[in-house]
């Protein structure tokens, strides 16, 4: 029980001279049969961990995108149940952790008791939950205590320097930092203060540190993966996979190979 | 569900929120505490309400609703009274307050009937203040003429789409707005909803509703009353009107939820009938929603009440049962409307007619020398073309 698979991979991708790459996709966007030729195809394509997104009906953290993902999802019947229960079908298959952001009411309402062996289970090895800041985290870190799954915590911009601090020494797998204030989404341009941002984050840390939010060309890709230990592309991968677009994702991807890393 | 935050009532309540607003939500409760110590605070908000407002709103003896039921002493607290027609501009005008402690300028804000749109748009024109209120699309189709008042107020009414375009639409699209926009924005949550400190500033603002009410009830009577109602959407007349009476064990209380077409056809917005358990726009609540934790949509004809939770300090009062819950339907509320128009003079807000209804009902059980005090949280103004949508266009 090391809760480190997430760690691993990304410090492994970063000794290779690579930044870390973690798509995120909607899970049952197109249908729950393509969950499994999507993922195989970002492994194959160089990710080094995939966010799988769990559709919600009350998305407060995301933009147009990907609240219109999750709605065609929804309308699929998609859920964390059906989700779970495909990843483990094809679990053999994955070499590269799975991640999975939900909101935390479907977590609750799938039963904490079984989440952790479930994740286990089915590849997952981290969970990002948008809607749990440090200090209601209790609970779910509890249970997900005795297995290798990271609770991936977020740290924003607006986030003052002992709450990084606090934030920095319980994180685990890699700390998400936001890099914009804002929902997700493409954006054109990033604050100026970003740069001496992520690098007290990285100080303060002792896990990896992945930018996400607004990242959506591969000129971001590698500007702001080269400030952290990778990044975490969310819209522009779905805007892509959406209209069968497979070069965009893959140009994203090479965009992070090949960079010298800084640490 | 149990954690050591600050902001529970109970198990419920705490702050699910994105690490982007714990900065903001922080800063609030800190400006909360020093303007709570503050006499020029209370002083300038006294005030406001007292000149602009225009309270205190009277505590009504509705002698002719009285003899209609046949029971209890029936008095009406009269917040339809409040300039812009309900209790929400006790709230707008202390947010709106506070928010200029803190340096924001500009104000966001959701609304579903849209008086709390309305009250927040007239706070914010009375201090200066830039205002974005985000309202369904399904509410500014029902309440179109709030939408005129709000605009003609200065406030820019950006309609939500999403979702069911209703209430709870309105908040994530609010939240959504204020994520992007922490650093120079307040949020003025409308209701005794969503992450701490809101719940708790919410009633603060609203308690005046309850001390107002007790002082009143000793002067006309000469003693506390025997019974309380109130609506609940997300319950913030209810929680304001409650609060004063909780440790007075002899003061029963009745929260009255809509229940829609009916609580067994699932067309309702009764969370705390629905007993599920979950978190909805930062707080643990009772909320309304399905086997896999999706929220689910509520059904009212009163679009104030239309929102599938109820604030987390009324959860924790049904859990400890302080508080009794019971809900009133769609019918039965529009009947209300009828009966205190024709009997009393007064047309009440379709939110406000649910409590009216049950309170009816409970003072027919109860005795002559008993007393009951409805709070009448808003007037009917806004909600003629429903209501005469409702009755069929037929001459009542």
């Amino acid at each position: 029980m090391t809760k480190k698979l997430v760690t691993q991979a990304i410090m492994q991708c970063n000794e290779q001279g690579n930044k870390a790459f973690v798509p995120y996709i909607m899970a049952g966007d197109g249908g729950l049969q393509t969950l499994k030729k999507t993922i195989l195809f970002l492994q194959e394509a160089g990710a080094t961990a995939i966010e799988v997104g769990i559709p919600f009906s009350d998305p407060v953290a995301d933009g147009d995108v990907i609240q219109q993902a999750g709605e065609r999802a929804l309308a699929e019947g998609i859920t964390l149940r059906k989700i779970m229960k495909e990843l483990a079908s094809f679990r053999e298959e994955v070499k590269i952790p799975l991640v999975i952001m939900t909101y935390l009411n479907p977590v609750l309402s799938y039963g904490l008791q079984s989440i952790a062996a479930d994740c286990e289970a089915s590849g997952v090895y981290g969970l990002i939950v948008p809607d749990l800041p440090l200090e209601e985290s209790g609970l779910l870190k509890e249970a997900l205590k005795n297995s290798d799954v990271a609770l991936i915590q977020l740290v924003s911009l607006t986030s003052p320097a002992e709450r990084i601090e606090a934030i920095a020494k319980a994180a685990e797998g890699f700390i998400y930092a936001v890099t914009v204030n804002g929902i997700t989404g493409v954006r054109s341009s990033f604050t100026e203060g970003l740069e001496g941002h992520l690098e007290r984050l990285k100080a303060a840390s002792s896990v990896p540190v992945l930018a996400g939010f607004g990242i959506s060309t591969p000129e971001h890709v590698r500007t702001l993966g080269g400030l952290a230990d990778g990044v975490i592309v969310g819209s522009a991968i779905v805007t892509a996979l959406h209209e069968g677009d497979y070069e965009k994702v893959r140009t994203l991807i090479n965009a992070s190979k090949n960079q010298l890393t800084n640490s | 569900m149990t954690t050591e935050t600050k902001g529970r009532y109970g198990k419920f309540g705490g702050q699910f929120v994105p690490e982007t607003l714990m900065t903001a939500l922080q800063e609030l409760e800190t400006a909360y505490e020093e303007a709570q110590q503050d006499p020029a605070f209370s002083k300038e908000l006294d005030y406001y309400l007292k000149e602009f407002v225009g309270r205190e709103t009277p505590l009504f003896f509705a002698e002719r609703l009285t003899k209609h039921a046949g029971g209890a002493k029936i008095y009406l607290k009269r917040e339809d009274l409040n300039h812009t027609g309900a209790h929400k501009i006790n709230n707008s005008l202390g947010q709106a307050l506070l928010a200029i402690r803190m340096g924001k300028k500009k104000i966001v804000a959701e609304t579903g009937a849209g008086q709390h749109g309305v009250a927040t748009a007239t706070a914010c024109a009375l201090l200066g203040l830039e205002c974005v209120v985000f309202m369904g699309k399904e509410d500014i189709r029902r309440q179109e003429l709030n939408v005129f008042r709000m605009e003609l107020l200065g406030t820019n009414v950006v309609s939500v789409d999403k979702g069911s375009g209703t209430l709870k639409d309105a908040v994530n699209e609010a939240l959504r707005y204020w994520v992007s926009n922490v650093e120079d924005t307040h949020y003025i949550l409308g209701s005794a909803l969503g992450p701490h400190p809101f719940p708790q500033i919410v009633r603060d603002f609203q308690r005046v509703i309850g001390d107002e009410t007790r002082k009143q009830i000793v002067e006309h009577e000469g003693r506390l009353p025997d019974a309380v109602v109130a609506c609940i959407g997300g319950g913030s007349n209810a929680i304001g009107m409650f609060h004063p009476f909780v440790d007075d064990q002899d003061v029963k209380l009745y929260g009255v939820e809509a229940a829609g077409s009916g609580i067994s056809t699932g067309k309702h917005a009764a969370a705390i009938a629905g007993k599920q358990e979950g978190v909805l726009h930062g707080a643990y609540m009772y909320v309304l929603q399905d086997d896999d934790g999706f929220i689910q949509e509520a059904h009212s004809i009163s679009a104030g009440l239309d929102y599938p939770a109820v604030g987390p300090e009324h959860c924790h009062l049904a859990d400890i049962k302080r508080v009794q819950y019971d809900s009133v339907t769609d019918q039965q509320a529009l009947e209300a409307v009828q009966v205190l128009s024709r009997v009393e003079g007064i047309i009440p807000a379709l939110e406000s007619a649910h409590a009216v209804y049950y309170a009816v009902q409970l003072a027919k059980e109860m005795k002559e020398d008993e007393l009951l005090v409805i709070c009448l949280s808003g007037r009917g103004d806004k909600d003629m073309q429903t209501v005469r949508d409702a009755l069929g266009g037929q001459s009542v």
